[in-house]
């Protein structure tokens, strides 16, 4: 699995990291995603595509996933 | 009744304080685009489907430009806050809009959201406390559910705990306009500015750990920062969108937990569902008031319907969220629902900015009370809670607890 994410479409509130920290983080100034894990572990992928469906900016996007 | 041979009445009436108006469902199955009346008279098109909404709220051609001059007024005595002086001072769109919500929401980030966590948890410990001390039944709405968004908003602003209450009766006039009268609303709005402007100086002199000194730290406009007067209204208008919303979430989020004591029940065994409760509440809430109107810029078309220029949509998001072909049993409120991507929060660029700041409160009051409060439950029957008056928000009048 592949993460993507589109930093100009981020509104920043944060669903991501609350809900895989280890994959996605804001940046301190602005609360703008940033992607700490481009290609997370297994363990990941379920938290990852639980953020990619909730982003409610439509910022993240998975390649290669077949789930 | 068919919903498609008449103009429907907008907001819907219902009495049910936690159920769905029958008309949802036939709207987005028969009439997904459909003329609605508001209480000003004027005309709107309403959107119940979940890809509707989703995508005309991510649509900058509809725009929250309602006070062009063809756009449909909701109320017939204007739009309260929402069209006042106040919200014009804010950007609301493009690259001021974004400049601004990256300014402020730094301090929106889910890492300062668990940073605050365990004030937040002290806020509701004592106020559970207070409760207790007054005894059962008690009202959790009144004694919770109200205070708790204020004193959190008052920390973040940098307020002395000294000054939450006086805060606290500043909200609740700029909000229920119904509820004062028009001499008492405009003396308290002109003492809550000038308090922030007092307070605003006393930030340049002596800036704090706090949102409103680090507003001001960041330089003024021709250093990309704000000027004294968006601060200041920044400030407002923080308290103004994060208070009433959270404040009736909580009633709502207790009692429809507490409707079916199953639900709370679940949660006693395996609080691990708190996350996952707290999205389906916001999914689930048949009352969340009424819903995003959009005045649209260029002819366009939704589900199948052209939509002329000028046209004044209402986003019902409360009715996207109810829909089966994006929720699998969209009527059952299920505790584990994952992913759940409702719309409670809008979409797109302006999604709510105190989204991760709401969900920690709301995880946090869970929390607290599921341990405190073991026993809780409602001290009336469900039929016997009602809904406030009022058209922005909506959430419950009373919510009788006893533990
Ligand atoms: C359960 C509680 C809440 C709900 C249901 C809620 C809902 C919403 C919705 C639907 C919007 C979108 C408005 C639009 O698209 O026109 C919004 C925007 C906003 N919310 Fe919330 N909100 C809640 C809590 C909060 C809190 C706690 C704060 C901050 C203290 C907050 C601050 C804001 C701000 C500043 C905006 C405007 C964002 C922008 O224009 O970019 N909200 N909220
Ligand atoms: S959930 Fe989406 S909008 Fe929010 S911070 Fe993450 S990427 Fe940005």
């Amino acid at each position: 699995m592949k993460v993507i994410v589109d930093e100009a479409k981020c509104c920043g509130a944060g669903q991501c990291v609350l809900i895989a920290p280890e994959v996605f983080d804001q940046r301190d100034e602005d609360g703008i995603v940033v992607l700490l894990e481009p290609e997370p572990a297994e363990d990941q992928h379920t938290a990852v595509r639980e953020a990619a469906a909730v982003c409610p900016a439509a910022a993240i996007q998975l390649e290669g996933d077949d789930a | 009744m068919s919903v498609d041979e008449q103009v429907l009445s907008y907001p819907i009436p219902n009495d049910a304080a936690l159920d769905p108006p029958a008309e949802w469902a036939e709207l987005r199955a028969r009439c997904p685009v459909a003329h609605v009346t508001l209480p000003s008279g004027d005309r709107a098109t309403l959107l119940t489907r979940y890809e509707d909404v989703k995508q005309v709220l991510a649509d900058p051609r509809f725009t929250r430009q309602l006070n062009a001059p063809d756009a449909a007024r909701l109320s017939a005595d204007g739009g309260g806050v929402f069209s006042s002086e106040m919200a014009t001072i804010i950007p609301d769109s493009g690259e001021e809009h974004q400049r601004w919500r990256r300014l402020v929401g730094k301090w929106f980030t889910a890492k300062r959201m668990n940073a605050m966590r365990p004030a937040m948890i002290r806020i509701a410990e004592d106020l559970i406390d207070d409760m207790v001390k007054r005894g059962a039944p008690g009202d959790l709405r009144a004694g919770l559910g109200f205070p708790l968004p204020v004193y959190v908003i008052c920390d973040m602003l940098g307020v002395p705990a000294a000054d939450r209450d006086r805060f606290s009766y500043w909200s609740d006039t700029l909000l229920n306009l119904t509820r004062y009268g028009k001499a008492e609303i405009e003396a308290a709005q002109a003492e809550f500015f000038q308090y922030m402007s007092d307070l605003v100086a006393g930030k340049r002199a002596d800036p704090g750990d706090d949102l409103l000194s680090e507003l001001i730290t960041a330089g003024g406009p021709e250093d990309g920062g704000l000027s004294d007067i968006q601060i200041l209204v920044t400030g407002m208008a923080l308290l103004v969108a994060g208070h009433e919303t959270t404040a009736n979430m909580i009633g709502k989020l207790v009692s429809m937990l507490l409707a079916d004591r199953s639900r709370w029940e679940r949660l006693l065994a395996d609080p691990s569902l708190i996350r996952t409760t707290v999205e389906e509440s916001l999914r689930f809430d048949a009352n969340s008031g009424f819903g995003l109107p959009r005045y649209l810029n260029a002819e366009t078309e939704v589900s199948g319907a052209v939509l002329p220029r000028g046209t004044t949509v209402v986003c019902s998001m409360a009715a996207a969220n109810r829909d089966e072909t994006a929720f699998e049993n969209a009527g059952e409120m299920d505790l584990t629902r994952s992913p759940n991507p409702h719309l409670a929060f809008g979409s797109g660029a302006h999604s709510c900015l105190g989204q991760a700041l709401a969900r920690t409160e709301l995880q946090v009051v869970l929390e607290v009370l599921l341990r405190r409060l073991p026993t809780l439950e409602l001290a009336v029957p469900v039929e016997e809670l009602e809904r406030v008056e009022g058209l922005a928000v909506g959430g419950l009048r009373e919510v009788p607890v006893r533990w």
